[in-house]
């Protein structure tokens, strides 16, 4: 270490103290070095280990995908009166895992929670990635998919238009603007750290194509100027997105009259069930990651802490959504809608009503132990046990309200088929391989924004090069 | 080979350092002149002069545009094209086509902010005297740049050199075109 870390700078009083963002006095260099290391090094075995199964889940995604439009989705489970299966509940499922990214990257940047840096860029590679094997979903559902392109706009010969009522409409734009402005925001952040792998970059091919796409940064204070101001607005525009892109999810099902989904609550409670599911999968990559690619000086203990309690809250608005939920069908006096629930809790899928609860409201409640938060493997599990909690979410919401119609004539059990079971394997398979790909080519770390928060980068703090006392 | 000169570049160990530096150089009146850092340095729009940016108002008229395509279109699509009864409810009201209006005004807010800043950066520009420059690579890693470009008025061979010697810049260089 150089002389300059040594100096230490005036400490506020010992119960106001908190971990620094970045821990063991790194500097700056040391962050390049660090983030780049994962990407100029050798292939570790490990990441062979987990990209060959990981493709070839692809690859089954493919085939099974090729065989559903060969055939047509009769190799679905989704039969009446089950009609949405676990096509619609995938979809919902991964699409909310997306949302913890676009809250980390665009809300806790206007909260100015600057442990944000150390997360967002995975997490937003995490929101792409599962938007796309979101995506896959609805544009196959509908049955004939080569004729998707009548969801959008376009003039054609029969002269007609898409029908702006339906929320199935808004969907499809929520969606799409959705994918687009992630993808926009998470590549205007890499634009710096691009810049820095074209400048370490060794081999021609790298300088040429990470250059490409630096688009000729160069560090300058003008440009920085402009580009925090685009910053700002793509995270303040970010942020209703990505609590519309649930809410109208979520209209989907609120705006139909069937009892279970005919409820006004669907909006704020989908968002705050995405957001929980979404830091499940965060805290699943990133505790294996940090210690793989040597880390834990970056995205610290601290940063673990602080997403279990986020985990926590969001957990806890979910419980009491599904309390209210209980407690305005029983209000409403609507017979269908007291079936509706009561079926929930104890009709023949009552196993996986309950499972959703132990993992979505119960399970979370360990996080308010500091000792809990802080035992790596119990988040991890934990983190695992959310997403299938919130994955039993949408299977209740879906499968529970449609399988016992009005009349008991209309009754019956839905099993997935196979078809079913492989495809969602399969979208596995497509979001690690494109995940595994993204940190052994991208900066998995914001390296510039992990820079800016450390105190070397604070030109009022010692070890920024202040000279005395305060400005 | 007849290079000319781009400009002068000094660099500088700590943010502290390159913003005293800029502090300078802006006093000194120079206009064609940037400072370079590997990461934005709170304070040092006001260390330079620069005023605030002006990408906001490409972001505003972004959304504006999407607004008013998004309600046009859903207008012009249900209600006067091929005007479609769903439920009995007017051919055209603000409040079902407020949610894919809602979602256009943002995706058109983000193209106008990025296209905005592209614009005022003049990005994307590949070739650039100070990216041809050995030391310039540290800019992006650990290093602080100021450089004053020979094309501004004020620019005189031994008078800069000393106003950047002055500011405390172990490492000073010309630049070639």
């Amino acid at each position: 270490m150089s002389a300059e870390t040594q100096i230490q700078a005036p400490q506020p009083p010992a119960e106001l103290r908190r971990e620094p963002l970045v821990t063991n006095n790194r500097n700056v260099g040391w962050i390049s070095d660090q983030v780049a290391a994962i990407i100029e090094g050798k292939t570790p075995a490990w990441w062979w280990a987990a990209f060959i199964p990981s493709f070839l889940l692809m690859c089954l995604l493919g085939a099974l995908l090729a065989y559903k439009t060969s055939v047509g989705v009769g190799v679905w489970g989704n039969n009446h009166p089950t009609m949405w299966g676990w096509d619609i509940i995938n979809f919902v499922w991964w699409i909310g895992i997306g949302h913890a990214g676009t809250l980390i990257s665009a809300i806790l940047f206007l909260l100015r929670q600057r442990w944000r840096t150390a997360v967002n860029r995975a997490s937003e590679a995490m929101t792409i990635f599962a938007v796309m094997c979101a995506g896959i979903y609805p544009a196959l559902h509908t049955g004939r998919e080569w004729l998707d392109w009548f969801l959008f706009p376009i003039p054609t010969s029969n002269a007609l238009w898409p029908q702006f009522r339906s929320p199935l409409m808004w969907d499809v734009f929520a969606v799409s603007t959705y994918f687009t402005v992630s993808c926009l925001f998470w590549y205007v952040g890499l634009v710096p750290d691009l810049a820095i792998f074209r400048d370490r970059a060794k081999t021609k091919i790298r300088k040429f194509l990470y250059g490409l796409f630096a688009l000729g940064w160069t560090g300058s204070n003008r440009h920085w100027s402009n580009y925090e101001k685009c910053y700002l607005i793509l995270a303040g525009v970010s942020t209703p997105l990505v609590l519309s892109v649930h809410s109208i999810v979520s209209l989907d099902f609120a705006v139909s009259q069937l009892p279970g989904w005919h409820t006004t609550i669907f909006p704020p409670y989908f968002v705050a069930g995405a957001v929980f599911s979404g830091f499940g999968m965060v805290l699943t990559l990133l505790i294996p990651l940090r210690k793989m690619c040597k880390l834990e000086d970056i995205i610290t203990m601290r940063h673990i802490d602080l997403m279990c309690k986020v985990t926590l809250a969001t957990g806890s608005i979910v419980g009491y959504a599904y309390i209210m939920e209980l407690f305005i069908a029983w209000y409403s006096g609507s017979p269908y809608e007291r079936y509706a629930f009561l079926n929930r809790i104890h009709g023949p899928y009552a196993w996986g009503y309950w499972t959703m609860m132990g993992c979505n409201v119960i399970l979370p409640q360990l996080f308010w132990f500091k000792k809990i938060r802080q035992n790596l493997l119990i988040v991890f599990i934990a983190s695992i046990l959310v997403n299938i909690g919130m994955w039993f979410e949408r299977f209740v919401i879906i499968v529970i309200s449609l399988h016992r119609d009005f009349l008991p004539s209309n009754w019956g059990y839905f099993l997935p088929s196979w078809v079913d079971i492989g495809t969602f394997l399969g979208t596995f398979g497509l979001f690690f391989t494109l995940f595994l790909l993204f940190m052994r080519f991208l900066p998995m770390i914001a390296v510039s924004e992990v820079k800016g928060i450390t105190p070397q980068a604070d030109p009022h703090h010692p070890l920024g090069g202040a000279k005395g006392g305060h400005h | 080979m007849n290079s000319k000169a781009y400009g002068i570049l000094a660099e500088y160990e700590t943010p502290a350092d390159i913003m005293h530096a800029a502090e300078k150089v802006r006093d000194a009146g120079f206009r064609k002149w940037d400072v370079f850092t590997p990461f934005p340095i709170h304070g040092m729009d006001h260390a330079m002069g620069l005023k605030n940016s002006k990408v906001g108002w490409f972001g505003f008229c972004g959304g504006l545009c999407g607004y008013t395509t998004g309600m046009l279109l859903i207008w012009f699509t249900n209600a006067f094209d091929y005007p479609l009864i769903v439920g009995g409810k007017p051919m055209f009201s603000p409040y079902s086509a407020f949610p894919p209006s809602y979602e256009l005004t943002i995706l058109f807010t983000a193209f106008g902010s990025i296209g905005g800043m592209m614009f005022l950066n003049r990005l994307p520009r590949l070739h650039h005297p100070l990216l041809k420059h050995a030391r310039f690579e540290a800019a992006t890693h650990d290093k602080f740049f100021l450089v004053i470009e020979t094309a501004d008025v004020k620019y005189d061979a031994a008078a800069t050199r000393k106003l950047l010697e002055a500011t405390g810049s172990k490492h000073i260089e010309m630049v070639e075109e």
